[in-house]
């Protein structure tokens, strides 16, 4: 099994995908009856995956551990989702959204997934609008789009500041009308807590029913892992607080591959952190890069008089501030991409310059679209002496429109009106590009277990643009797995119902039992979150937005070191047999706890700087690019996919070699 | 700030339940509600006893996972907002809070603050959809132009998060709000048109079924809404449920 067959199809790259879709294999309908497909996970790729293949005939099984799928985490996305429709006649193509992808995602990413993402992307908006998803429109009825970070076209479809609520209630209503019929069975309040594997093929879970505690096993002749990103192994981060690894790495330590657990997206726009009873970050979409402009004091004078209170913002003159993307950065300005605008806000933070008590916020500010779009408004109404009131209210009523949600979110947090003064930001962890290694039809290493959307590691690289997690959730669900699934499941069709009375459902489930039953005997005397919060210090200081070898060396001992005080001495109350959510949070951090000691090992052995990984060790030391990442082709142009081998710290290393033949390999630059 | 917390335990849905008083000191008016319950909680689990149970996720008001009867009003005294986004700067110091789960028959208690709202879940699998197939093949989204006000009016409507803060609030705990809310942002699209009468009879009929009370026009339901979901929506779907009875009815 310690061969990575990625199983791309041959010739050119735009034939790929359609021949493939010829040749796979397909399962007659009468057939697909008698297959069970269990899918774990009901956020945009597992909740549109569970819809197509029951609406394809298959019997769906899926598990979330929410009290409904509606409440996935991807219901929180704000920003967009991205296709190239080329609506607007701005050069976009599904070469374009091709090559700003891998371009994106600094080459490390599959060119021929990359492609087809591309090439289904536009049949998503399609598919949305639909069923019902009611994106912006503009006032000739059609389609609305802004534009994104990393971008110069503008591709991104979006539904005011929730597209992702927007997106997930459509896929979640194609689940209904399956739900309804009866061709889906769901199962609310459950968490998969393994993976059952007969003969080398997945064959099942053990997931436990969190609001009575029974574990229970569930068989079929597939399984989808669609459980999203891993995130909160920092503890901070914009992600629900539920998010976790767990299913990814129970199913790691079964043998699935794990891909390039380092590459984490480090979001430049979110709410700075206030305090230490802080439980998450939120996010502030990055549309309003669109139209907002990023500052900070070019005088450290004027940084403390800020700080202080002594001046407001507003007042500064234009000439005392330093709008370092744009200064540093001139052909893409405030929209560079996520890493490259999260790094710079570190870099004038570190050097003093942050604006908040904390030394750690920059400003986001509005003052100049609200004037620019208040003219516009004032023109279009036929107002060509509007009084400079009037022209402020008209451009506030037009930034309402656009993002007025998350204006009202960002008061409700801290209190401050947009508006009126700039908005505080600072970069948090975001997402997570690395998962379950998975070949080009999103099978991982272990035969019938698929992974799909932020679980799997395949489209984004080492880096993710804006508006492409929603895009690749619902390729992989809605038009990826469909098909890919059939040229498996094509041999099962004799196999017949699977039972859950064998060996290896017996041992699984004692594994399962025998762990919980472990946690909840140590009765130590510190709480589940206490510990988390230790484990993500360790991260965010020295796995976090930048790293080097000396830190990630200590950050393997010191978790090893939090792993084992948390076996001894952590403290759970209740009991394993009822609604127990401090029993969940401890399998959780459990689990993140292995993974933070691989994700630190796998940033250690890359010794290059790609996208959100950044080595302080490989840095441009000269020309135009001095000071920005410096990538290393020549070493590096593979993808990291760890065995586990019973310890995470000697996990074996395989690779996966990249080729480039479509897309030719460049530095990146915004500049 | 110091205050004084009376929480509504019960161990599952077959005990009694009582209210149960806590102190807090040392509450900072930066933390919203929910980081203040996990203070509580890390107070009770140090001194050896159980957390108290409460639902969330997201923590940016838009999951609707999170729920909680504050001061007898659910997602407590802000208006607009959900309880992951309610922040302590609401409350003063010494303030005493009661905190309760949401009341209805159709949400059963699971523990402490815990509901089961999966009646909203069943109310959805009724007619909560538009019947397309998910295959790709259906026709360019700018076919059909949308009119950019209703547009607008169909998303207003779509962003009920399900929180079921309208079936709290509710003296006869009537989920009307609720079910208007996706039979309006549909009634606005041209998409979907045809399944309209099914859609909303079935609806209905399920609301029903699951043993929410009537809507008395009390409007408790706008205040409360987190997402300031209109009444208008409730008149939208009196009056699609009228049009459907009598074309269907036959
Ligand atoms: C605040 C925020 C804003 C974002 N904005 C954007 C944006 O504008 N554009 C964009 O493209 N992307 C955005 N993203 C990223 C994007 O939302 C996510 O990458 C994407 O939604 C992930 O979808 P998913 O289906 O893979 O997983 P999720 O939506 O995370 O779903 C995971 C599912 O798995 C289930 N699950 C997990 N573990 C288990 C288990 N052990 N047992 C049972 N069930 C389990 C959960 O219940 C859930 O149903 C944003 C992310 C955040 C945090
Ligand atoms: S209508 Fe408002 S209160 Fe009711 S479920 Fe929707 S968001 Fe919550
Ligand atoms: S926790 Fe998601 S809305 Fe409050």
């Amino acid at each position: 099994m310690s061969v990575l067959d990625s199983r791309i199809p041959a010739g050119p790259i735009k034939d790929k995908w359609t021949n493939h879709k010829n040749k796979i294999n397909v399962v007659n309908p009468a057939n697909k009856r008698l297959i069970d497909v269990i899918v774990v996970g009901t956020g945009l790729a597992g909740g549109s995956a569970a819809a197509s293949l029951a609406e394809l005939g298959y019997k769906v099984k899926a598990f979330a551990f929410q009290d409904s799928p509606r409440r996935a985490h991807s219901i929180a996305a704000q920003g967009g989702i991205n296709a190239a429709k080329n609506y607007q006649n701005d050069g976009d193509s599904v070469y374009r959204l091709f090559y700003d992808t891998v371009k994106g995602g600094d080459y490390r990413a599959r060119e021929a997934n990359v492609y087809r993402l591309a090439e289904v992307s536009a049949n998503i908006i399609d598919q949305c609008v639909a069923q019902g998803v009611p994106f912006a429109r503009d006032y000739g009825g059609l389609l609305d789009n802004r534009s994104f970070g990393g971008v110069l076209v503008s591709r991104t479809f979006y539904a005011k500041g929730q597209t992702g609520q927007q997106l997930l209630l459509g896929a979640y209503s194609a689940m209904n009308r399956q739900i309804g019929k009866g061709k889906i069975q769901m199962y609310n309040r459950h968490e998969m807590l393994d993976l059952v594997i007969v003969n080398g093929k997945a064959r099942g879970v053990i997931v436990r029913n969190l609001v009575t505690g029974a574990i229970e096993r569930h068989s079929a002749h597939a399984v989808v892992l669609a459980t999203g990103g891993y995130g909160n192994v920092f503890f901070l981060s914009t992600n629900a607080m539920g998010s976790n690894v767990t299913a990814a790495w129970r199913a790691h330590r079964r043998g699935a591959f794990f891909a390039n657990p380092c590459y984490t997206q480090i979001h430049p726009t979110c709410i700075p952190r206030s305090g230490d009873y802080q439980s998450k970050l939120t996010l502030m979409s990055e549309s309003l890069r669109n139209d907002g402009r990023i500052w900070v004091p070019k005088k450290m004078e004027d940084v403390e008089k800020i700080r202080s209170g002594a001046i407001k913002p507003k007042d500064l003159k234009e000439e005392d501030r330093d709008y370092y993307l744009e200064r540093r950065y001139p052909a893409f300005g405030n929209l560079v991409p996520r890493d490259v605008a999260s790094r710079a806000a570190k870099e004038r933070c570190d050097a003093g310059f942050g604006v908040n008590q904390t030394g750690e916020a920059v400003f986001l500010d509005f003052a100049s679209a609200i004037q620019r779009y208040g003219k516009e408004k004032a023109n279009v109404l036929g107002e060509h002496n509007a009084t400079p009131d009037r022209i402020t209210a008209l451009g506030k009523g037009v930034i309402e429109d656009k993002y007025g949600n998350l204006f009202q979110m960002y008061q409700k947090i801290t209190d401050d009106n947009p508006y009126e003064t700039p908005m505080k930001i600072y970069p948090a962890v975001h997402y997570t590009m690395g998962g379950l290694w998975v070949d080009y039809n999103l099978m991982t290493t272990i035969p019938g277990c698929y992974a799909a959307g932020e679980a799997n590691f395949s489209d984004h690289g080492a880096n993710r643009l804006g508006a492409s997690a929603l895009m690749q959730g619902l390729a992989d669900g809605y038009f990826v797995l469909p098909y890919t699934i059939g040229d498996y499941l094509a041999d099962e069709i004799r196999t017949g119902p699977i039972s859950t009375d064998s060996p290896e459902f017996d041992e699984a489930e004692k594994a399962v039992t025998d762990r919980l039953t472990q946690l909840m005997n140590i009765q130590g005397s510190q709480s589940v979150d206490s510990f988390h919060k230790r484990l993500g210090k360790v991260m965010w200081d020295k796995v976090g937005m930048s790293r080097n070898a000396k830190g990630l060396e200590e950050a393997i001992v010191e978790i090893q070191q939090i792993k084992d005080e948390f076996w001894k001495d952590v403290k759970i109350p209740g009991s394993m047999d009822e609604y127990n959510p401090e029993l969940e949070k401890a399998g959780r951090v459990a689990d993140f706890l292995e993974l933070g000691i691989l994700f630190a090992k796998d940033a250690l052995h890359r010794n290059e700087s790609c996208g959100g990984h950044f080595r302080e060790e490989s840095v441009e030391e000269s020309g135009e690019q001095q000071g920005e990442a410096k990538r290393d082709d020549v070493n590096f142009k593979y993808v990291a996919a760890w065995e586990w081998t019973g310890n995470p710290a000697d996990s074996n290393l395989h690779k996966e070699e990249l080729e480039f033949n479509d897309i030719e390999l460049k530095q990146r630059s915004y500049k | 700030m110091n205050l004084t917390l009376k929480v509504w335990r019960q161990k599952n849905a077959s005990d009694k339940g009582r209210m149960e008083t806590y102190q807090l000191s040392d509450v900072s008016e930066h933390m919203s509600f929910l980081e203040m319950l996990d203070v509580l909680n890390e107070q009770l689990i140090n001194e050896g006893k159980e957390p108290v149970a409460f639902d969330h996720d997201c923590r940016e008001g838009i999951c609707g996972m999170c729920s909680l009867q504050i001061n007898g009003e659910p997602h407590g005294p802000d208006r607009g907002v959900t309880t992951c986004q309610l922040h302590m700067r609401m409350f003063k110091d010494g303030d005493t809070i009661v905190i309760e789960p949401f009341r209805a028959k159709a949400f059963p208690v699971i523990k402490d603050l815990v509901v089961d709202r999966s009646s909203f879940d069943r109310i959805q699998h009724a007619g909560g959809f538009i019947s397309v197939n998910t295959s790709g093949n259906t026709q360019d989204a700018n076919a059909i132009p949308v009119e950019k006000d209703k547009a607008d009016k169909a998303f207003d409507a779509a962003t009920c998060i399900g929180c079921g803060a309208c079936v709290a609030a509710c003296k006869n705990a009537s989920a009307m709000l609720f079910v208007s809310a996706k039979v309006s942002q549909f009634a606005l699209l041209p998409q979907g048109k045809i399944e309209a009468k099914d859609r909303v009879l079935n609806m209905v009929h399920q609301m029903d079924l699951e043993g929410f009370g009537n809507c008395s026009n009390t409007g408790a339901c706008e205040v409360e809404c987190p997402k300031g979901i209109s009444l208008e929506n409730i008149a939208r779907m009196n009056r699609e449920y009228l049009k459907a009875s009598i074309v269907k009815e036959k």
